[in-house]
């Protein structure tokens, strides 16, 4: 019975497997995860400690570009090239979106793999190798935005000799994930690394057609806008939220001690996003010079995706009920629901955008820029930050040094997010409006949305007082700071050791 | 789901079928698009100049497609056409000549699928990008000044200098002293002036 309960939940196997056993094969097995997890340090330490580089930076670039939208001429820089904002808002997208969010993802579904394969991390000089190549095509890519050589095609600015550097990065780490699941233990494949491994083999595919049909060998005319948006609603829906989901079926389980609900609404929840996400990016083009056709397959494809979204949202809330309450005592806990609810609310709001009558009204507005940082931000950035509150004392051997310092860097993201949400909802809606009533003046539009964009950059320096914090208590974990602890630090007064 | 060849076979498959369906069949049915010839023997589009697709090369540096789209959506898809920014909807044809598209998906400012249509005079977009504000009040765009160069009038003023009126108290420019565009922004500008996207008829998109 024990047999088939683990064949069906498998994420509860480790946990009923330490349950039965001896109590020093239970040691034996916590001295075997710390040696998985030490095996993963020096490689995930090293995507890490970039992300939260790339994060502090990208969000320095966001706040720019967001004061330059409503102080366009005074102070800021506006008379020098490089800071400019058609060069400083790529920066932004590509530092959070490359630098940040996919290095922190990488590193995340390094330690993963480890993890679910139950073996010691096999050539540990591939993922260092591949991690320091993706952050000198970051770094390079930036620059070359910043000093005039973007290529102005938004998710792929990165020039061309910046783009290789990413893709052999992202090779390797391919070659190195079927090198990690050959080597696994024999047993079950488990949710999380279907979606691990599905981004590992998708990415390099998707990113390889797009540089070379837009930028390499550029393919005629429109061609190009339809596989430019085919690759940016992809890098999304089949980069970032499978690493994100990977991480919500992995950790959520895990801390509360107990199974995902159901394996079957798993499975359902996995193919049909990996059917229907991947036809969704022509609901970009609405409207637009691309053949009819295409745009109507993307908006069928993006109601489907009431599908997996539903499907994983039920999972996931059944897993947790019974066990709220456990969000106001574990750090990684509370990130990762968060970004867990978060990501069923901004793909339920993506399905309603794609649906033509209210494409027709809110496309080209700040509604969009909203929707898109609900996506990244309040889903996939939150999670990630869940991931590393978890992953980093297993790596560092060293607890978090101050319970506040994360609790005010929870709120001051989850708030902060939330509130820049609203603003370009609300502003975007009705900016929406105007557009649509031809005899609102243009003028009259960009006037009326000005104080929503003051808000908005109140809302990011909100964030990125958080992101201080955050590398704050990153570098203190670095540097093995405070007092050595016997236990997880907790947020309140909680007891509780599975934290 | 324990089998690797079934589990790979299926991310293959799932992908597969989305990049043949989303990108090798468009490309096949979009490639050999080419100009169309009108009843007086015009080929339309008309191919840009050289100088304006330099021009283009600059327009994409600086990121105008942050704030500014070009595309025209049918009279049924928005105000677009109501707003003056075309007489018709954009299609693929329109496209055919250029070497990065620059379809945009915010509005910050206007559209400028047409923008050379609409406004024509090189004099009138050199003092915009200089100045926005000046052209434009209460416009949010970035001052293009670093496009410009300030110098010192010679023994006769440079024919290219840009002249502000008196009036215009948003631009100093000290006593003796002109406003000459570089060779960048004279691009930009020709690009900006060739752009005249949906404004003759195509056999797919009659005037509205």
């Amino acid at each position: 019975m024990n047999f088939l309960r683990n064949m069906l939940h498998p994420a509860s196997a480790e946990s009923a497997g330490t349950a039965v056993s001896m109590p020093e094969s239970a040691a034996a097995q916590r001295r075997e995860r710390a040696a998985i997890d030490a095996s993963t340090r020096i490689p995930v330490l090293v995507f890490y400690a970039s992300a939260v580089f790339w994060l502090l930076f990208g969000s320095l670039m966001g706040l720019l570009s967001s004061l330059k939208m409503h102080h366009p001429t005074t102070g800021l820089l506006a008379d020098f090239a490089m800071l400019t904002f058609g060069r400083v808002r790529p920066a932004h997208l590509n530092a959070v979106a490359y630098g940040w969010a996919a290095t922190a993802g990488l590193g995340t579904a390094i330690w993963l793999m480890a993890r679910l394969c139950g073996t010691r991390l096999v050539n540990p000089i591939l993922p260092l190798i591949a991690g320091v190549f993706w952050n000198a095509g970051v770094a390079l890519g930036i620059y070359g935005v910043l000093a005039g050589d973007s290529r102005s095609v938004e998710w792929l600015e990165f020039p061309n000799y910046a783009s290789p550097c990413l893709f052999i990065s992202y090779a390797l780490l391919g070659i190195w994930g079927v090198m990690m699941i050959l080597q696994r233990k024999p047993g079950h494949i488990y949710v999380s690394q279907w979606y691990i491994f599905a981004a590992l083999f998708w990415f390099p595919w998707l990113y390889g057609t797009a540089q070379i049909m837009i930028n390499f060998v550029p393919a005629q005319g429109t061609i190009q806008a339809a596989v430019n948006w085919w690759y940016g609603h992809n890098a999304l829906g089949l980069f970032f939220t499978p690493i994100g989901l990977a991480t919500a079926y992995y950790f959520i389980p895990k801390i509360i001690g107990r199974p995902v609900h159901s394996y079957y609404l798993s499975v359902i929840g996995f193919w049909s996003l990996a059917f229907f996400y991947s036809w969704n990016g022509m609901h970009h083009l609405i409207g637009g010079p691309v053949p009819l056709w295409m745009q109507t397959a993307s908006v069928v494809a993006s109601c489907m995706m009431l599908i997996p979204v539903g499907v994983t949202a039920i999972n996931h809330h059944t897993t947790m009920r019974g066990h709220f309450h456990l969000l106001k005592s574990s750090p990684s806990l509370r990130f990762v629901v968060f970004g867990a609810i978060m990501y069923t609310a901004t793909s339920l709001q993506g399905i309603l955008e794609a649906v033509p009558w209210f494409n027709k009204l809110v496309h080209f507005t700040h509604y969009t820029v909203g929707h898109a940082h609900l996506g990244l931000y309040s889903f996939f950035t939150m999670m990630m930050f869940g991931a590393m509150y978890y992953i980093i004392p297993r790596l560092v051997e060293w607890e978090w040094p101050s319970a506040r310092m994360i609790s005010a860097h929870f709120w001051l993201t989850a708030v902060g997010s939330l509130l820049m949400f609203l603003t370009l909802t609300v502003g975007g809606f009705l900016q929406a409006l105007a557009l649509n009533d031809d005899k609102v003046t243009f003028m009259a539009i960009v006037d009326m949305v000005n104080p929503f964009l003051q808000f908005r950059s109140l809302a990011g320096l909100m964030m990125f007082a958080g992101h201080i914090i955050f590398g704050t208590l990153f570098v203190m974990m670095l540097l093995k700071f405070g007092e050595k602890q016997s236990g997880p630090t907790t947020l309140g007064n909680h007891e509780d050791s599975s934290l | 789901m324990n089998r690797l060849p079934t589990l790979f076979a299926g991310f293959f498959l799932t992908f597969a079928f989305a990049w043949l369906g989303l990108v090798i069949i468009p490309y096949i049915q979009l490639e050999k698009l080419g100009p169309h010839e009108s009843d007086d023997g015009t080929m339309l589009p008309l191919p840009p100049s050289g100088i304006a697709q330099q021009g283009a090369a600059i327009y994409g540096r600086e990121g105008c497609i942050y704030c500014h789209s070009q595309q025209v959506r049918p009279a049924n898809r928005g105000s677009d056409i109501a707003r003056g920014w075309g007489t018709r909807a954009t299609v693929a044809r329109d496209y055919i000549y250029d070497r990065t598209v620059y379809l945009g998906t915010m509005r910050t400012g206007p559209d400028l699928a047409n923008i050379g249509a609409r406004q024509d005079s090189p004099e009138w977009h050199h003092k915009h990008l200089y100045s926005p504000e000046t052209m434009s009040p209460g416009s949010i765009m970035p001052a293009y000044t670093y496009l410009y160069r300030v110098q010192k009038i010679g023994r006769f003023p440079s024919p290219d200098a840009i002249e502000f009126y008196k009036t215009d108290t948003k631009v100093a420019i000290p006593e003796g002293y002109e406003i000459v565009p570089t060779e960048e922004a004279k691009q930009l500008v020709a690009y900006l002036i060739s752009l005249k996207k949906a404004s003759y008829p195509l056999p797919e998109a009659p005037s509205e």
